[in-house]
């Protein structure tokens, strides 16, 4: 075997002497921080139009408005960060220096959450401190209940997020193909179907909408599940996504 | 050692490497030859584990590749030369690969000194050429100093100074003791460098033999004579005991016939000759006529000739080739003795 602590270094020289990877984790700290501050900026100045009816106004998931985004960017550095071996057809090269394959996949995917959980925390941290400063008289303290939670359950389902889709990469094995399907998946399909009645329920168990039940503050009455089956949820999705890599990297011809 | 057992890989209904069993002998440059998909990369990625055999196996040493701790210290390969990150320099593309089998960093800079790439090693290889790329990738099978190196079409795509860079390279690799397994479609290429001979065609081995009994199986000379008076001088030529093919353009070829003789048995019966030279035909002659029942893909009417009709043109050889006296003796000089 191989040793694994040998992989770790040389999967983390792969990926920061990268442009692309290095840049898509930093266009997942602007875009969150950026259009987080965007809306809270709206937000304070027509805090009329902002406020819900019968519920009280949730300023840690307004800072947060930006992960919408700020995950696709994650999903864009977990395709990338696996798919660019597949477009070069180094994979061969990778496979002939670790023929272990699963204990090489493992070893990327710990660099890669690494990465994108340091990204993710400093992130999410800075937007929300950054969101509650701009929401001025409305902000909330991170000390409120469940409020500390929400911003660690953000950066974990970034993380996550980051995570299944470098899983659903190495399933397919092609980085353009991997885009193709997630992207969509994310942006359109999951959003779509989770707004379709009946459809609804089962679009409540997508990674994307479990995972995002981590970062509620404040539990409606109306929400299937809480925070920590959506962690459940989306972590399950996660070690699928990976599982199901390991297991066609195992059995394909590189 | 490397040794194939009845190794066989089947994509849907092709069978692209067919029960190949052959070992590769220690400490010399083996030439692993065959037409265009004869199944010679697919061998190559078995041997790494990359591609899973249908049947058969591959041994190093007695241990699959995949139990091998750090492979790359024991067995280096080129297979593709821009199977390199385009974003990625040379430096870190070798350095990543270093770490992965705790091969010491400063190894990195030695292979891109010596494969002489140190001047662009903190460039992108996006914009590397066939040949720095080739070079990278020769840097990168080195990078381990392991005893067993392999490469796939190495002088493909190459200028004729990458290519003596490559044959001197593979000769060197071999005196120090390692073994060397390269792949190619060009007998002339491999006549120069390779000791030890195996041939591939649709997957099937053709042949496992040392390169200088290829030769000396293969070199067949002859002597060709034009006459105005063809009659007389077959005539002549039975009582003398020889045999003539006729030859291309109402010429006549002697196998293995004597210049100064068969030129006084003319003046001696008084034939007018228009042409009496020697003929030799070329190694790659031999291997494609070898492989002709297997190529894969023939190209409209050039089917391989004889011996007897080579080099229409009248040059005496394959133009890569050297002078044949030269070449042919000194292969024959090194008497290497059968391998396995």
């Amino acid at each position: 075997m191989a040793a694994f602590p040998a992989i770790l270094q040389s999967e983390w020289t792969k990926l920061r002497t990268v442009r692309s990877t290095v840049w898509t984790l930093g266009l997942a700290f602007v875009v969150t921080l950026g259009l987080g501050a965007l809306i809270c900026t709206l937000a304070n100045n027509n805090f009329a139009d902002f406020a819900p009816k019968n519920a009280p106004f949730d300023a840690t998931g307004t800072a947060f408005a930006g992960i919408i985004l700020g995950e696709i960017a994650m999903v864009v550095f977990g395709v990338l960060a696996v798919g660019n071996e597949y477009s070069s057809g180094m994979i061969r090269v990778s496979l002939a220096a670790v023929p272990q394959r699963a204990t090489l996949l493992i070893g990327k995917a710990v660099v890669i959450a690494l990465a994108a959980f340091a990204v993710s925390l400093a992130t999410v941290f800075i937007t929300f401190f950054t969101g509650q400063a701009l929401l001025g008289g409305h902000s909330t303290e991170i000390t409120e209940p469940h409020v500390l939670r929400a911003v660690f359950g953000a950066a974990g389902y970034l993380t996550m997020i980051c995570l299944f889709s470098a899983g659903v990469t190495a399933m397919l094995h092609n980085q353009t193909l991997a885009l193709g399907v997630l992207v969509p998946f994310f942006f359109l399909l999951s959003p779509i179907l989770g707004a379709v009645p009946k459809v609804k329920t089962v679009a409540h168990y997508f990674p994307d909408y479990a995972g995002q039940r981590m970062l509620l503050v404040y539990q409606e009455h109306n929400q299937p599940f809480g925070p920590g089956a959506g962690f459940l949820i989306c972590l399950t999705w996660t070690l699928a996504a990976l599982a199901g890599g390991v297991l066609v990297l195992r059995t394909r011809d590189a | 050692m490397i040794e194939l057992h009845g190794l066989t890989k089947r994509y849907g209904d092709t069978l692209a490497v067919d029960g190949l069993s052959f070992a590769v002998p220690r400490g010399v440059v083996t030439g692993f030859l065959g037409p265009n998909g004869a199944g010679k990369s697919t061998t190559m990625r078995m041997i790494l584990d990359l591609d899973r055999p249908t049947a058969g196996r591959v041994t190093l040493d007695g241990r699959r590749y995949g139990q091998l701790a750090e492979p790359l210290r024991y067995i280096g390969a080129l297979l593709e030369a821009k199977a390199v990150h385009p974003g990625r320099t040379a430096r870190d593309h070798l350095l990543w690969m270093a770490q992965s089998n705790r091969i010491p960093t400063h190894r990195v800079d030695e292979v891109l000194e010596l494969v002489g790439l140190s001047a662009v090693a903190r460039k992108r290889s996006r914009g590397f050429s066939l040949g720095m790329s080739q070079r990278l990738g020769i840097a990168s099978a080195l990078l381990g100093n392991p005893e067993i190196l392999m490469f796939d079409e190495p002088v493909n795509g190459l200028d004729p100074e990458g290519i003596v860079w490559i044959r001197t390279l593979m000769k060197g690799l071999a005196a120090e003791g390692r073994t060397v397994f390269v792949s190619s479609h060009l007998m002339s290429e491999m006549a120069l460098t390779a000791d030890h001979l195996v041939v591939i065609g649709r997957g099937r081995l053709l042949a496992d033999l040392p390169m200088a009994d290829f030769i000396k199986q293969n070199s067949r000379s002859a002597v060709r004579v034009r006459t105005p008076q063809p009659e007389l001088l077959l005539d002549v030529l039975h009582r003398a005991g020889l045999h003539a093919d006729p030859g291309p353009d109402g010429c006549y070829e002697v196998p293995d016939g004597d210049l100064a003789f068969l030129g006084e048995l003319a003046a001696d019966h008084r034939i007018t000759l228009h042409e009496l030279s020697p003929q030799q035909a070329s190694l790659e002659e031999a291997f494609m006529q070898m492989t002709s029942e297997s190529v894969e893909y023939h190209a409209g009417s050039a089917r391989p000739v004889g011996p007897a009709g080579a080099a229409v043109d009248g040059s005496p050889a394959a133009p890569s080739a050297p002078p044949a006296p030269a070449w042919g003796s000194d292969w024959q000089a090194r008497g290497k003795q059968k391998e396995n």
